[in-house]
């Protein structure tokens, strides 16, 4: 399994608030969330994100509230990967429940900037700055962990009978 | 090597004698918990599964709290998608508008967590029933439903932090203070994936409504979960509202901790968290300057119990808020409400020109009953000042106690309870 895309870039504490406001909470439909995913610190994301972009952040990503409305909205707008330094606890567990696939490597998320064009590979957990052709080596995505994400999420997966 | 009060519980849970930090267990629960924005999705999850029903319709508890009554009609149809579901499923603990309140006060005042518990709620402020030395942390909805279906859930065994409580606090320094004092100390992700432990003699000058505060604003650290020792107080506090047997659990003396803070009660003061984090915070000796306001919210499930409506009545009493101030008070529970009633609190409130409103979480998340325009301040007793928590993105909140929030609304800018006889 691997995502390609170009990258948002975003700095510490990037709050479930600001990734989905809860004035919006009054629905749970994945594509009405989508629609103000990041609009209070970011309102060109959603009209530039395109399917497949990584969004890329510093400490302690997703802080705040339980909202799975947060990686719902992220996935909705297409995003195919986040990468942080660090996640908070409760957004870490409801990514992965959904299907959103996460992960933490305090390096590439320093380093990677606006624009660019990276690959992750989930098997190896290797990540690439196509730009600037610098490689960094994240977690790779234990079998179950992938096959969730394929599953788009917990649910799926349990059905399936796979668990 | 021994076991933190946390991982007890967990392993007991987990039918385990010994279990590890960074351990990945499944662990029995006692509780399951959701509320009218996190139960739709969860019930959606739920209808996917291959399940029959839920696990123990005793051990479920849904509370319509944060957009009731209703404020829109979407909210509405989310509200009525929980409540066919309570009906649906038999569900014991559904908490209906008129007996409802929002859900961390409301569930310990039903005597429906207990120490020894484990309980997950889809909504992150469920660790604070660590007050009264239960396990319980939040969870997104998919586990509120996998938790519904199974009475299970998978948890990695945290690592924890100690917190040695020593001395009593002054006058006007509460459980929200320490809290705010120990997140400006350790930050927003200080204590990410930990347990935040708390020790120590100061601990028993805490009333459980203190407590509460603080175990409810263990996740503004970052934290898995927060937990107290079960002293006398809490051990009454169970024996007046529940019936559930409960189970005491002590740290190993020789349990490991990843770092130790100790902290002397008596020397905090009153402590106000700026705008846009909960660790951004000053005394309120720091602040020197005039940082005027336009609102002032006190309620929550962090700050909207009897003690704090006690509190801001004692410092209305008599007084009346700034000309042009909105001062919102919320009690938490409709017990909570009529106790204040009968003690003649919501009188003086009203009496200084603050409205009092039925419980709901509402203005503290940006909602209905309170949002901010642009460039407005509220000094709030909400646990989060993230940018656009409470309405605009270009609004202003300060998290504080009931004290700093009552005294604030009668000067119309941030001060203390002693600056206003000046």
């Amino acid at each position: 399994m691997k995502a390609k895309g170009s990258v948002f870039k975003y700095g510490d504490n990037v709050d479930t608030d600001v990734i989905i406001p809860a004035r919006y909470l009054n629905s749970s439909d994945p594509g009405e969330l989508a629609l103000h995913c990041m609009e209070d610190i970011d309102r060109e994301f959603i009209h530039k994100v395109k399917k497949g972009d990584i969004m890329v952040a510093n400490k302690n990503f997703g802080c705040g509230s339980s909202r799975e409305h947060a990686p719902i909205a992220i996935k909705a707008a297409g995003v195919g990967c986040v990468i942080a330094e660090t996640f908070a606890r409760i957004f870490y567990r409801n990514a992965i429940n959904i299907g959103l696939p996460i992960i933490e490597c305090p390096q590439a998320a320093r380093e990677i900037s606006e624009g660019d064009c990276v690959e992750i590979d989930f098997d190896s957990g290797l990540i690439v700055d196509v730009t600037t052709g610098k490689s960094w080596q994240g977690q790779a995505f234990p079998e179950f962990m992938q096959r969730i994400i394929q599953a788009e999420g917990l649910i799926n997966y349990i059905n399936s009978g796979k668990s | 090597m021994g076991m933190t009060m946390t991982q007890k519980i967990l392993a007991t849970h987990a039918g385990l004698e010994k279990v590890e930090a960074g351990q990945l267990i499944e662990a029995d629960l006692d509780l399951v918990l959701g509320n009218d924005i996190t139960s739709p999705v969860a019930m959606k999850e739920m209808e996917k599964m291959h399940t029959k029903g839920v696990f123990d319709r005793d051990k479920i508890a849904l509370v319509p709290d944060h957009f009731v009554p209703n404020k829109d009609i979407k909210s509405a149809e989310h509200c009525k998608c929980v409540r066919e579901f309570a009906r649906k499923h038999e569900i014991t603990n559904y908490f209906e508008v008129g007996e409802m309140g929002i859900e961390h006060a409301l569930l310990p005042e039903k005597g429906l967590t207990v120490a020894g518990d484990v309980i997950i709620g889809a909504d992150s402020h469920t660790c604070t029933y660590g007050a009264l030395g239960a396990f319980s942390t939040g969870v997104g909805s998919t586990d509120m439903a996998a938790g519904m279906a199974t009475g299970k859930a998978w948890f990695k065994v945290p690592s924890a932090i100690r917190f040695c409580l020593t001395g009593k606090p002054s006058r006007w320094v509460s459980g929200k203070d320490i809290i705010l004092h120990i997140i400006g100390t350790i930050g927003v992700d200080g204590a990410l994936y930990k347990s935040m432990e708390f020790t120590g003699d100061g601990i028993a000058s805490l009333s459980m409504d203190d407590r509460f505060t603080i175990a409810n604003m263990a996740i503004e650290a970052g934290g898995k979960n927060g937990i107290f020792p079960v002293d006398e107080k809490a051990v009454s506090y169970m024996k007046e509202h529940s019936r559930k047997q409960y189970t005491i659990y002590e740290a190993d003396e020789d349990a490991v901790y990843d770092a130790e803070y100790t902290i002397d009660l008596s020397k905090l003061r009153p402590t106000v968290a700026f705008p846009h984090l909960p660790e951004n915070t000053k005394t309120i000796d720091e602040i020197t300057e005039d940082i005027r306001i336009d609102q002032v919210v006190i309620g929550s499930c962090t700050n909207g119990r009897l003690d704090d409506i006690r509190i801001a009545a004692q410092i209305l009493k008599g007084r009346h808020v700034a000309k042009g101030m909105r001062c919102i008070i919320l009690p938490a529970t409709q017990s909570i409400y009529l106790q204040a009633m009968e003690e003649g609190l919501l009188k003086i409130l009203i009496e200084a020109g603050a409205v009092v409103s039925t419980p709901t979480c509402g203005p503290c998340l940006g909602g209905y009953m309170g949002i901010l325009a642009a460039g407005e301040r509220c000094v709030s007793t909400t646990n989060r000042n993230f940018v656009g928590r409470m309405g605009h993105v270009e609004s202003e909140i300060y998290l504080a106690s009931p004290a700093v929030a009552a005294a604030s609304a009668v000067m119309g800018k941030i001060a203390g309870p002693e600056q206003l006889d000046r």
